[in-house]
């Protein structure tokens, strides 16, 4: 295990490869290839959090479509070359769900596999909060709640100086919400107009201790979206041709919000819309029921 | 400089020197943008906004944003200077501080624009004299205090060439140009202004041109104060700190800044564990301070010629007696 990370070149090429194929093939085979890199996923993201005994399971598995269908079929990187200065800019604002960013950029190729084992174990790169200094395709460091959307800002504002196309992609908690400097971020992006960013807002309706409704009440969201000058689309998060459609560009010349609704654990029949496994620990009995749920 | 050149000299707002630098920057390099919160006019950019209208990023009062901002603008390939009055920039956005810039290794050049008291009468929630103790807390952020305009450009010309983080504080209460122009700013080195064997002042920023004076008046008493501009307080340049304690025997920081934290701290960090020697921290202590204009404050709190002299005496006849 290194302290920096490297690319997996054959995986690296395995996923241009198949990044092209599918270009060419279409959509069907798209959201096919989205919904196996999702379930292979939530399967490592599991092994991760039950070797380790620390993780947030059920924010990861609510994101892990949203995570899927952005490595799978949207984004423009190249996990053998991950400093590209052209490459699509994707920051996981609720950095807590680091399990299965880790995973998924491992099954796209930004680093071994095998280094998922290292997760939260002394002097790993894999810290419980991703890290941009040592784990390739990470672009800001997040874990504190509202601080990836302002950076995203800031990156879709190089992207407009320099007139570049490259896009913008921020994936937002929904409790996240309650922080206040998204909304300074809001503000900034729609008054220039960042066409080229769009916000994932993962819609679960749970946060560490209860509902977000009943914690500090967020709806009407799409409305508050929408009078920040911002173009909302409402889709089903753990829909993969749904979430696709949604990150087609603006139409309003205007920053995308998608509210994704998605399911707290989703997966998992036990943990699905349950609190508790915000960060709860499966069981060894637990993570084999999980597997066969996962892998069916 | 004389005693009389520091007593008469002409003095200089900072804020001028660090927007003229910038723009001149700016027109050679056009990865180099300003990012403000509603601080155009504070920070001297209108200039700069006039000849770069696109590159005058103003994310309104929001600084959490502004600093985020920031890091996104290092992220996309472009050289940030964030600028904004510096209780806020640091106080309201501490957290983007620490994970988007200094953890994440943003390179975002932080411009704390009017530090200390410059604010006067506008009281303390306006006075910027923690800036120094909590940046400091902060891992793998170079902090910079210039002491006069022509440090202020060097440090400008070296933040927009370090591949990395730093804050730059800059002041806007009166300073005269204390020596020859650097044609090149040296991060972690400190400058030795005047040799002096009786005790040492280290100073920063508005300071140093203080104990200048201070110098001056004591020599006609047969005390001779070495004086260092400390212009880096992190890293800190404690070889220099270390010769100082070692050669004169006495060491006095002085800052416009709390005492708690900030460059008497680092200094005081340094020479318990390595050579202790007398030593006294001038600054805020810790309170909030009354009303008054900087000049009536800073006299206040015994930041001036008279106050770093009287505390040179003080030690110099303590060490003697």
């Amino acid at each position: 295990m290194t302290g920096i990370l490297l690319a997996d070149r054959s995986r690296a090429e395995e996923f241009a490869a198949a990044r092209r194929r599918l270009a060419d093939l279409g959509r069907e085979e798209a959201i096919q290839a989205v919904a196996d890199l999702a379930r292979r996923v939530r399967l490592s993201d599991l092994d991760m959090i039950g070797r380790a005994r620390l993780g947030h399971i059920g924010g990861d598995f609510s994101v892990a479509d949203i995570l899927a269908t952005l490595y799978g079929a949207v984004l423009n990187v190249n996990p053998a070359w991950p400093d590209d200065p052209e490459r699509d800019r994707f920051i996981l604002s609720k950095g807590h769900s680091a399990g299965a960013l880790y995973a998924t950029l491992a099954h796209c190729g930004f680093f071994p596999l095998a280094e998922l084992d290292s997760f939260a174990q002394p002097l790993s790169a894999l810290n419980g909060h991703p890290n941009r200094n040592k784990v390739p395709g990470v672009e800001t460091n997040t874990g504190p709640l509202g601080h990836g959307f302002p950076v995203a800002v800031g990156c879709a504002l190089a992207a407009k100086l320099q007139r570049s196309s490259r896009r913008t992609i921020v994936v937002l908690g929904d409790g996240e919400l309650q922080e206040g400097s998204n909304w300074e971020a809001a503000m900034t992006a729609s008054h220039y107009g960042l066409a080229s960013l769009t916000a994932i807002v993962d819609r679960n309706r749970l946060q560490q201790g209860a509902g977000t409704e009943e914690t500090k009440q967020l709806e009407p969201l799409a409305d508050k979206w929408s009078s920040f000058g911002w173009e909302v689309r409402a889709i089903d998060g753990h829909h993969h041709a749904q979430i696709l459609s949604s990150l087609e560009p603006s139409q309003s010349g205007q920053p995308v919000c998608v509210i994704a609704s998605t399911t707290k654990g989703k997966g998992v029949s036990f943990m699905e819309n349950r609190v508790e496994w915000h960060h709860k620990v499966p069981s060894p009995d637990q993570i084999v029921a999980a597997r066969g749920e996962l892998s069916a | 400089m004389t005693r009389q050149q520091t007593l008469q000299a002409p003095t200089y707002d900072c804020r001028k020197a660090f927007a003229e630098e910038l723009i001149g920057l700016a027109r050679q390099d056009e990865r180099i943008v300003a990012v403000c919160n509603d601080s155009v006019g504070s920070s001297n950019l209108v200039r700069f906004r006039e000849e770069f209208p696109d590159r005058l990023i103003n994310v309104g009062i929001a600084e959490q944003d502004l600093v985020g901002v920031g890091a996104g603008l290092a992220n996309g390939g472009m050289i940030p200077f964030v600028s904004a009055a510096a209780p806020f920039l640091t106080g309201r956005a501490l957290e983007q501080i620490k994970a988007d810039v200094a953890y994440s290794g943003a390179r975002v050049i932080l411009c704390g624009q009017s530090p200390g008291m410059a604010y006067g009468e506008l009281g303390p929630t306006h006075h910027s004299i923690e800036d120094l103790s909590w940046l400091r807390a902060v891992a793998d952020l170079p902090i910079i205090v210039p002491a006069d305009p022509g440090e202020t450009r060097a440090a400008v010309r070296w933040a927009a060439g370090n591949d990395g983080p730093s804050y730059l504080r800059i002041g806007r209460h009166p300073v005269p140009a204390i020596g020859p122009e650097q044609t090149e700013f040296v991060l972690g080195r400190s400058i030795q202004l005047r040799q002096g064997s009786s005790a040492t002042v280290i100073a920063a920023g508005t300071m140093v041109s203080r104990a200048l004076a201070a110098a001056d008046l004591l020599s006609t008493e047969s005390i001779s104060l070495r004086v260092i501009n400390m212009s880096t307080i992190e890293p800190l340049d404690g070889e220099a700190v270390l010769k100082a304690a070692a050669e004169t025997g006495a060491v006095i920081t002085v800052e416009e800044a709390t005492t708690t934290g900030g460059l008497g701290a680092a200094v005081a960090a340094v020479l318990i564990q390595h050579q202790p020697v007398p030593m006294r921290i001038l600054g805020v202590p810790r309170q909030f301070a009354p009303t008054g204009g900087t000049d009536f404050l800073l006299e206040y709190f015994g930041l001036t010629a008279a106050g770093i002299a009287d505390a040179a005496r003080t030690m110099i006849r303590h060490a003697r007696s």
